[in-house]
């Protein structure tokens, strides 16, 4: 009887999984083994189009990119979300309203701040080439550069993510005891060392939680690149998710689009993996 | 002396603190003037930018409200964000509920399905979605928005609310039983009042990432008034080369205004989801 009733709870969600999710990722898989193109059915080619895609330059300049783009933007992310984390921590007072409004621009909807960054490196009528100008510099045509643009989308993922990574760094030092720290202090540990050797290594459980899900969000962000590029100039800034959408949706040949988004499953599988081995080793303690 | 030293060091803590918020609040504030200003005073290179020398201006937000569709994107947002609040609430807690207050086979395998659904990013499933949407005859409408939100917003919640139930003694629920209360009354009566701090912060969360989301909203619709905002903003009011900034700025404060609203009345619950929901678990 109380079984019954536990299925039928789990029922919907179980529902939205297999029928909205599941499903989904077996006809995308389906899809990318045919030569599909948007309102055609197609044939089944078996692996010609991943063949087609590691053959075309556009593709593998795109796998680079995305390389590119999710490893400075973490490391990034996590320097600046570390410093932002330990400041917060530390100011005597202001803590509670310096925390709230550091974390707009992870609130704000991205399409929008995004929309707002685009006219901040908007080249002639814009803020940042007049404060070049202000000190004598040239202007930048930052979108129009493959070196400024890829410079200018990970600026924007970079500012987006701070937030995130600080306030999830702030909640994991928060949980460190204090008596650590006063204990190290009689033994005559100076703050570099506390830092390494108990701030650093208590961190490490949420520090590889909070690393894993952005590293799968930022393989898989598009807003950002969408908007502000839209993969280009001469495709200097395509990740797999604006490439898959323009090849996909826009190009109508959805077998390719469905292949290309594809390739962000190894890195979803590596970090569920990981990411599961620390909570389950967390909920062990 | 050591108080010098003390003081010295504080005062530099907000002095690195203030880059910081520059960088990371400077945007805002750019796009308010802009969206204030002239068009004659924002396309004139003699001027300096960061103030509004000339006058305050509402022509910009006129022009949003007169010549775009953007009270209509207003509307649709509004309805998809409520509609699958409503609906990732519902599913959720009866998930939640299941799954912390129940023993039965394959329990294990769903919780560990709805954390690895939780990581499933949009960019791998847009594109089958888009078929299986078009299908169902809803691609180009809000209608496909609504089916397919639920698809971040219910693991995201399941898996925030899982954490909160367990949390909730059972001896109140127990008592309940022993005087004949169902399982759903429980839920309804005892449970999910004590969950209310839970149930909340799943709420804003459902409802702002929905309010947010992006790439399903550009992927399935290209009908201008069933846009929500976040595809509305950003794609109509590019007309050829020509970019209405100041429209585009006034668009974009508008749209961010109201999650910016439930935020400073609601900072705590925001909090509480973001780590309780991406570090806890």
């Amino acid at each position: 009887m109380s079984k019954t009733s536990a299925y039928l709870m789990i029922a919907p969600a179980l529902l939205v999984l297999v029928l909205l999710m599941v499903y989904p990722v077996l006809v995308s898989i389906y899809t990318s083994l045919t030569d599909r193109r948007i309102g055609t059915d197609g044939n089944f080619v078996g692996l010609t189009t991943y063949v087609q895609l590691i053959r075309q330059p556009i593709f593998l300049r795109t796998l680079a990119n995305t390389g590119l783009y999710v490893s400075i933007s973490l490391i990034l992310k996590t320097i600046f979300g570390l410093a932002l984390a330990l400041l917060l921590h530390h100011v005597p007072a202001g803590r509670n309203i310096l925390r709230a409004v550091v974390l707009l621009p992870w609130l704000i909807p991205t399409s929008m701040s995004v929309l707002i960054w685009q006219w901040m490196f908007e080249p002639t009528f814009s803020v940042l080439n007049w404060i070049l100008t202000q000190f004598g510099l040239g202007r930048i045509s930052w979108l129009g550069n493959p070196f400024w643009a890829r410079l200018a989308v990970i600026t924007v993922n970079v500012w987006r993510g701070i937030p995130f990574f600080s306030i999830a760094f702030g909640a994991g030092l928060t949980a460190i005891p204090q008596e650590l720290y006063e204990s190290a202090s009689i033994d005559g540990a100076g703050s570099v060392t506390k830092f390494f050797k108990i701030t650093f290594p208590l961190l490490i459980p949420v520090f590889s939680i909070v690393v894993l899900y952005s590293l799968v969000m930022t393989i898989a962000d598009f807003d950002i690149v969408h908007i502000l590029t839209r993969g280009g100039p001469f495709q200097s800034t395509h990740l797999l998710g604006t490439l898959a959408y323009q090849v996909g949706l826009a190009g109508t040949q959805i077998s390719q689009g469905a292949a290309i988004s594809l390739f962000i499953f190894p890195a979803l599988i590596f970090a569920a993996f990981f990411a599961m081995r620390t909570i389950i080793g967390r909920e062990m303690v | 002396m050591k108080r010098l030293h003390r003081d010295f060091g504080k005062f530099m803590l907000y002095l690195i603190v203030i880059p910081y918020l520059v960088f990371l609040l400077f945007p805002f504030y750019w796009a308010t003037i802009s969206s204030l200003k002239t068009n004659k005073e924002m396309y004139d290179l003699s001027t300096n930018p960061l103030w509004i020398r000339e006058r305050v201006t509402f022509e910009h937000y006129a022009y949003l409200f007169n010549r775009t569709l953007f009270p209509k994107w207003f509307l649709n947002t509004t309805v998809v964000a409520s509609l699958v609040t409503v609906i990732t609430l519902s599913i959720a807690s009866l998930a939640a509920y299941g799954i912390t207050r129940f023993r039965f086979r394959g329990r294990a395998a769903f919780a560990i399905c709805v954390f690895v659904a939780y990581l499933i990013p949009p960019t791998i499933l847009f594109i089958p979605l888009y078929q299986v949407l078009r299908f169902l005859g809803i691609i180009d409408t809000i209608w496909s928005l609504i089916v397919a939100y639920p698809t971040f917003t219910v693991p995201f919640c399941t898996w925030l609310l899982m954490g909160y139930f367990k949390t909730i003694p059972l001896e109140l629920e127990e008592a309940a039983l022993v005087d004949g209360a169902t399982r759903l009354q429980t839920l309804i009566r005892v449970v999910l009042p004590l969950a209310l701090p839970g149930l909340m912060t799943a709420a804003i969360f459902a409802f702002t990432l929905s309010w947010s989301h992006f790439l399903y909203a550009v992927a399935f619709i290209s009908t201008s008034p069933q846009k929500p905002l976040s595809a509305g903003v950003v794609s109509e009011l590019v007309r050829g080369d020509v970019f209405y900034w100041g429209s585009l700025m006034g668009g974009a404060l508008l749209s961010s205004a109201p999650i910016v609203v439930l935020y400073s009345f609601m900072t705590k619950y925001f909090i509480k989801g973001l780590t309780g929901g991406a570090t806890k678990y």
